[in-house]
């Protein structure tokens, strides 16, 4: 019986670390092209939560989650061009600061436009309560989210290794003057990335509003546990996030199974056993400019 | 020659005129005929939610104490700030009593803040109302001559929401499963609520202390289904039991949920259809008296939205603080202290007035157990509550349902 419980953990786990994934896939990417970690990754999880609850009162579930990631994909190219752009060859504290510093704008606008109450949001009726598979419980709603992400991680990667789109981004992640020197220009992938990036964090916050609190500091949240991941996988690795993601999930599931005190604790001492051992990350590959 | 760029220059001019703002705040020339007064409030983290509700009810209580004179004739100047954790909150409060001169102290939700703010009271001499802090402790072995307290105490939402359960059968003989928040507050619940299960017949099976900064229960719900309880109690605070609510009506477990903490705004955070069960409050925005109607107007009127429970604490406070300070005609401690000592009676909305007891300074009051209303029938999103009698019942005395002098182990330290 023991066991079963465990497997339960394992399993809901995985499904939580695909919930993970769907932040940090995103501020793995723009870590890997840009060389910028974007503290204001969050902020844009927060923005998706929001304005997918707001849609939902006129829309309906459905069509908000889908247009609300599209409008943040959106601001994001506002984002790559105005902000992000100037800070791709500068020293990288320049770049974590002003991406710090957007979150923080972000979160207080966030508390000047919808206060500092929380909004609420529910499940849509049909994606409410428990499936039985065997012995195995799964709410129904992050089995709905479960698909999206692999739907979502499907397309990603196809996109990464079956386009020329994702050849000049994966040949942009390793030697930039390499890609330079035969004439292309990065900028525009880089504004995709950004977009995609962003729009997978919203995604992300549109499908977590129901089920956790949507309010002004929902970004900050989330980012510590995106960058976690981020660093457990590996920079440029796309399956490094993958395995990452799903490890800090399971790992966080079985601590708290047998000792919850040290649930939280358990994924920050999962990142420093596996810097200690692989610094670069678990599948982290050797980025010339980085080194 | 030194060239200098049109956008270098435009950029440079406007860092300075944005550093020029931030570095000079209004300025405030020393008007020592105000009466300054402390509001400390978490603004951010889990009970940010609810502490700003706070902050809007003790503002627009300043507001109106000013517009009609003010106290003692004399204007207030609210100083009220972010408490943001308990080792913050103890220096906020220690430079608003020493560099602001605020006469007066008032806030905090969090029982862990609360702590430090009633020590930095003590050494000080100087009174601070806990407003929305609820744990036993406070009032109980950390008790001080300083501090006064004017939320409901755990024990009195134990006991409000355990005769609603009894009533409905839900109690003897069932088993329980908790889930307790891992700090004072939540310690200090799970105790009062070990107590009320051991005397009515009721089995703890499993209990589960949860950090803080926990989001995720997904982890918990699973135990909980292998525990197999006949009832889940949610002993949490702040934006944490919104958290659960949602996250348990996502699961739909058979077992119900049921809480010996809520406010209102976890309840209206978690939004209709999500939460069910038996929960207590202090007060709701819909209780049937005129004073608390007029609030509620005044409340809504200015900011758009129906006041929480920790907006009446707070608006509450500051208007039995002014109370107190017209009929001492003092702002001194001791004076204030002798007159709340005294037991005076104040009206704080309900339907039977309140008063600090003389030996613990806790304000004395009644409770109300509520359950959810149906969909159906809200009026509107604020309308999600049907409270049920408060207790204690009409004839009994206020303080049947406060720990006894027995159950409390206070002793006034100077």
């Amino acid at each position: 019986m023991q066991f079963e419980f465990l497997l339960e953990q394992v399993v809901n786990g995985l499904v939580l670390g695909g919930y993970y994934l769907l932040i940090a896939l995103g501020l793995s990417l723009i870590f890997s092209v840009g060389g910028i970690v974007n503290l204001a990754h969050g902020a844009f999880y927060a923005l998706g939560a929001y304005a997918s609850v707001e849609l939902t009162k006129y829309l309906g579930f459905g069509p908000a989650v889908v247009i609300s990631p599209i409008a943040v994909a959106l601001l994001g190219i506002l984002f790559e061009r105005f902000i992000l752009r100037r800070f791709y060859t500068a020293d990288p504290i320049l770049g974590l600061l002003v991406t710090f510093g957007l979150a923080m704008v972000t979160e207080q606008a966030i508390r000047i436009i919808w206060g500092a109450a929380p909004l609420s949001a529910s499940i849509p009726p049909a994606f409410r309560g428990s499936v039985f598979l065997g012995d195995f419980l799964f709410s129904r709603y992050r089995l709905l989210i479960l698909a999206v992400v692999a739907a979502v991680l499907l397309g990603v990667w196809l996109l990464l290794h079956k386009t020329s789109f994702g050849r000049v981004v994966r040949a942009g992640m390793q030697r930039p003057d390499m890609v330079a020197a035969l004439g292309i220009r990065l900028q525009p992938y880089m504004t995709a990335i950004v977009m995609l990036g962003v729009g997978m964090a919203a995604l992300g916050g549109a499908f977590f509003a129901p089920i956790t609190v949507v309010h002004p500091a929902m970004g900050a949240e989330i980012i510590t546990v995106a960058f976690v991941v981020v660093v457990i996988g590996g920079l440029g690795s796309f399956w490094g996030v993958v395995l990452a993601a799903l490890l800090v999930g399971v790992v966080r599931g079985t601590t708290i199974h047998f000792a919850p005190a040290a649930g939280e604790a358990s994924i920050y001492i999962l990142m420093f056993a596996v810097l200690l051992v692989r610094p670069r990350g678990l599948l982290g590959e050797r980025i010339e400019k980085f080194e | 020659m030194l060239r200098v760029s049109r956008r270098r220059l435009l950029t440079t001019g406007a860092a300075l005129a944005g550093v020029s703002a931030l570095g000079f705040p209004a300025i405030s020339y020393g008007q020592s005929d105000k009466i300054k007064i402390g509001h400390l409030t978490p603004l951010t983290g889990f009970l940010g939610a609810i502490g700003s509700y706070a902050q809007l009810g003790v503002k627009l209580a300043a507001e109106e104490l000013n517009q009609s004179g003010g106290i003692l004739g004399r204007q207030i100047d609210l100083i009220s700030e972010d408490s943001v954790n308990p080792a913050t909150a103890s220096t906020k409060a220690q430079r608003m009593i020493e560099q602001d001169g605020a006469v007066v102290l008032l806030g905090e939700i969090s029982s862990a803040s609360s702590l430090t703010i009633m020590q930095v009271a003590q050494r000080n001499k100087k009174v601070f109302f806990s407003t929305g802090a609820r744990s036993d402790a406070l009032r109980g072995k950390d008790c001080n001559r300083y501090a006064f307290h004017c939320d409901i105490p755990n024990t009195v939402m134990v006991n409000a929401v355990g005769t609603a359960l009894k009533e409905k059968g839900m109690v003897k003989g069932k088993k329980f499963f908790t889930l307790t928040a891992d700090y004072i507050f939540g310690h200090d619940l799970l105790k009062a609520a070990k107590l009320f299960f051991a005397a009515n017949d009721a089995n703890l099976i499993g209990d589960e202390l949860i950090a803080t900064d926990v989001t995720d229960f997904s982890p918990y719900l699973l135990k909980v289904r292998q525990a197999k309880p006949d009832v889940v109690c949610c002993n949490l605070a702040g934006n944490q039991v919104t958290n659960l609510v949602k996250q348990y009506a996502e699961f739909g477990f058979p077992y119900p949920l049921v809480g010996f903490n809520l406010n209102t705004g976890d309840a209206w955070a978690a939004g209709a259809g999500n939460l069910s069960g038996t929960w207590p409050t202090v007060w709701y925005h819909t209780l049937d008296n005129p004073q608390s109607k007029a609030f509620v107007a005044a409340f809504t009127k200015k900011y758009g939205k129906p006041p929480e429970n920790h907006a009446w604490i707070d608006y509450v406070t500051l208007k039995l603080l002014a109370q107190a300070v017209n009929e001492t005609k003092s702002t001194d401690s001791e004076a204030l202290i002798t007159y709340f000592e005294k037991q005076s009676q104040f009206d704080i909305m309900k339907a039977r007035k309140a008063y600090f007891r003389s030996w613990d300074h806790q304000l004395v009051q009644e409770a109300y157990p509520f359950t959810v209303k149906p969909k159906e029938e809200m009026k509107d999103q604020w309308d999600m509550l049907v409270l049920g009698d408060a207790v204690p019942a009409g004839g009994a005395p206020l303080e049947s349902i406060y720990p006894t002098k027995e159950q409390n182990p206070c002793e006034m330290k100077t």
